[in-house]
């Protein structure tokens, strides 16, 4: 039972449909996976092999058919529509493949959003928005709309804004399919040097091959189930370098 | 939460703006059209505001309002001067009569004769001469507007010149000399008002076998207006009425026979058709528009009673700016219109009615938006 204490997500025979009758799509046919704490899980496949749809119900958005999924103990089948609205407010960080940043806030204001729904104060939770807007290189842009950023700058204050509550597990759709390779390349840097740590875990879904080699662990999908997980050696390469 | 609501909605200035203008627009003509009904409704009953003294006003039975004079006998106010619990009750006469201008034309006015020993029901305010001149052979008492408008001189020009003071006129033929100007309420038909003795609109008046309008009448102090009315009905078989019972009964029959009210509310409907549809619309539409964003403020733990609450705020900014925009060109509107022939009455309780008009219409569309945002799905965030 050790072994439970680095477990992040255990998902066990997860199945999901959409729609019914001649409409009727299997997006998820029984689905497996465990995330460990302290590991970037690359989740990789062809359109609508279900990757959305598997982290969707992982972060709690989306409600699941059938089998279990278990996050950091807790199972959302069990929660109200409160209780795991609270929930994902405290714990899980999304980043989106648009973006989603509130056009007419600014960067400071779109990355403090999560604390204030925490409760945290304005004042505060802006002071603490700037802070880890410097980290991710856009001390210079706190007062600027998004519109007034660059894809990659936008991409960077809404990473920003899925790390600044210190949520325990962070979803990531795509989040460079809008950006070009080296921009991508970065913004994956950065997402790994911050994201990761001890006690929590990153889940990236995307296509893109070129950033395969930030994971620490790589699961293929395909029609609804999960072919196969393999190693990455990310990690082992950059000990190498360090 | 709050500032970001605001932000969001602040933020999109086109929305922004044509929700609150499509609310100004409909508070205004909410606002502005009502007051105007109910100045109207007013002028209907102008002369009994102005005619202030008696307490009961007797008739025949038939009047439906204040101008439908059906005349009574000229025994009639001595009957029912003796009715126990009066303590006066005087003739009036009310009627239209034309008068013939310099120029030759013809001018309908509104003649009332007062009282010839007690002058009672005169003019509430005079502006120039005293009431007690109508005494004067020949005598009458014009008001201001009527005096500096329809009955002024036209010159060759097309100056305007008023009649004053010592002008003389023909009212059916027999001749009339102005011995003093007054202001009066303005009546529902804006006619000019000329006041003299009851014995010389009988004069001035076309021969009929009754002429006597009205019977005005004083209660004796202690006296209930009600049973006093009663008694009087039982014992002259006229109608009798309070002050305000006869403002009521006036009120209802033009509320009632005319097109008036139909006209006012079809305006009033339409201030709030388009404020539904502009302002309520665009406030839909806003929210559909950030939808998206309602999503993922929810993905990131924002409950739905926090995401109504950012819509109540919204909707109430957009609410109270509209309505005090409208309220506020409106009375500036009625303030400018004062001066003109336009009635223009805004009560509190009008206020209160454009203020719940656009609460209905921020209300429907906040509950529609709301709906929207309850039911979304917080997946759809991840959708492209
Ligand atoms: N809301 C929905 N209603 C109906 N069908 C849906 C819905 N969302 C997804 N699907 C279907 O479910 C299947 C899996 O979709 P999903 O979005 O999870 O795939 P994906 O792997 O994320 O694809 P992509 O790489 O194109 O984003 C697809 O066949 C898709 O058409
Ligand atoms: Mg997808």
């Amino acid at each position: 039972m050790a072994d439970t204490d680095n477990i992040a997500v255990q998902c066990k025979g997860v199945t999901k449909t959409y729609g019914s009758g001649s409409t009727l799509v299997h997006a998820l046919r029984g689905v497996d996976l465990e995330v460990r704490t302290g590991e970037l899980m690359m989740l990789v496949g062809p359109s609508g092999s279900g990757k959305t749809t598997l982290i969707s119900i992982i972060a709690g958005v989306l409600g699941r058919d059938d089998g279990e999924c278990i996050v950091f103990g807790h199972d959302f089948r069990h929660m109200s529509h409160y209780e795991k609205t609270r929930y994902r407010g405290q714990n899980i960080g999304f980043v989106f493949q648009l973006f989603n940043l509130i056009p007419t806030l600014s960067a400071a204001e779109n990355v403090a959003v999560p604390l204030i729904i925490n409760g945290v104060k304005r004042r505060e939770a802006i002071g603490r928005a700037c802070e880890i807007l410097s980290r991710v290189g856009l001390g210079d842009r706190t007062y600027s709309p998004p519109t007034q950023l660059s894809g990659g700058q936008q991409q960077r204050v809404a990473i920003a804004r899925a790390l600044l509550h210190n949520p325990k597990l962070i979803v990531c759709d795509e989040p460079t399919s809008a950006l070009d390779h080296e921009t991508g390349h970065k913004i994956m840097e950065l997402l790994h040097d911050v994201a990761v740590g001890v006690d929590r875990a990153l889940i990236v879904v995307t296509h893109d091959a070129r950033i395969f080699e930030f994971a620490d662990r790589i699961a293929k999908m395909d029609d609804g189930h999960i072919l196969s997980v393999e190693n990455s050696n990310y990690r082992l390469t950059n000990k190498k370098k360090n | 939460m709050n500032f970001i609501a605001l932000k969001m909605l602040v933020g999109n200035r086109a929305r922004y703006l044509s929700i609150v203008i499509g609310l100004t627009f409909a508070s205004l003509l909410i606002t502005q059209q009502s007051a105007i009904f109910m100045g109207l409704m007013t002028r209907t009953f102008g002369f009994l505001t102005d005619t202030a003294l008696p307490d009961i006003w007797v008739m025949d039975p038939k009047v439906q309002y204040i101008d439908d004079i059906k005349p009574l006998k000229e025994t009639e106010s001595i009957r029912v001067r003796s009715v126990e619990g009066v303590a006066w009750a005087v003739p009036l006469y009310k009627g239209l009569l034309k008068a013939r201008l310099s120029n030759g034309t013809f001018q309908t006015c509104n003649v009332i004769g007062l009282d010839d020993e007690t002058l009672i029901g005169g003019p509430p305010r005079m502006l120039q001469g005293k009431l007690s001149e109508l005494r004067r052979s020949d005598a009458i008492i014009v008001n201001d507007i009527g005096a500096a408008g329809k009955l002024a001189t036209v010159l060759p020009d097309g100056r305007r010149v008023p009649l004053k003071i010592g002008d003389t006129m023909e009212l059916n033929d027999h001749r009339a000399v102005v011995v003093g100007i007054c202001q009066v309420q303005r009546t529902f038909q804006s006619q000019p008002v000329v006041y003299t003795t009851y014995s010389r609109a009988t004069v001035f008046a076309p021969r009929e076998r009754k002429l006597l309008s009205f019977v005005a009448a004083k209660a004796k102090p202690g006296q209930d207006f009600h049973t006093l009315c009663q008694r009087i009905c039982k014992t002259t078989g006229l109608a009798a009425y309070t002050k305000d019972e006869f403002k009521k009964l006036t009120i209802r029959y033009y509320m009632k026979y005319t097109g008036i009210p139909v006209n006012f509310g079809t305006t009033v409907v339409l201030g709030f058709i388009v404020g539904i549809a502009i302002a309520g619309q665009t406030f839909f539409s806003f929210t559909l528009d950030n939808l998206r964003y309602f999503g993922t403020l929810k993905a990131m733990g924002a409950t739905d009673r926090v995401l109504l609450q950012m819509i109540l705020l919204q909707a109430a900014l957009v609410g109270s700016i509209g309505y005090g925009l409208g309220v506020g060109t409106a009375s500036a509107l009625g303030t400018l219109l004062g001066r003109t022939e336009l009635s223009f009455l805004l009560t509190w309780q009008l206020l209160l009615v454009s203020a719940s008009a656009v609460m209905v219409i921020c209300a429907v569309s906040a509950i529609l938006s709301m709906r929207k945002v309850i039911r979304l799905e917080p997946a759809v965030v991840f959708q492209s």
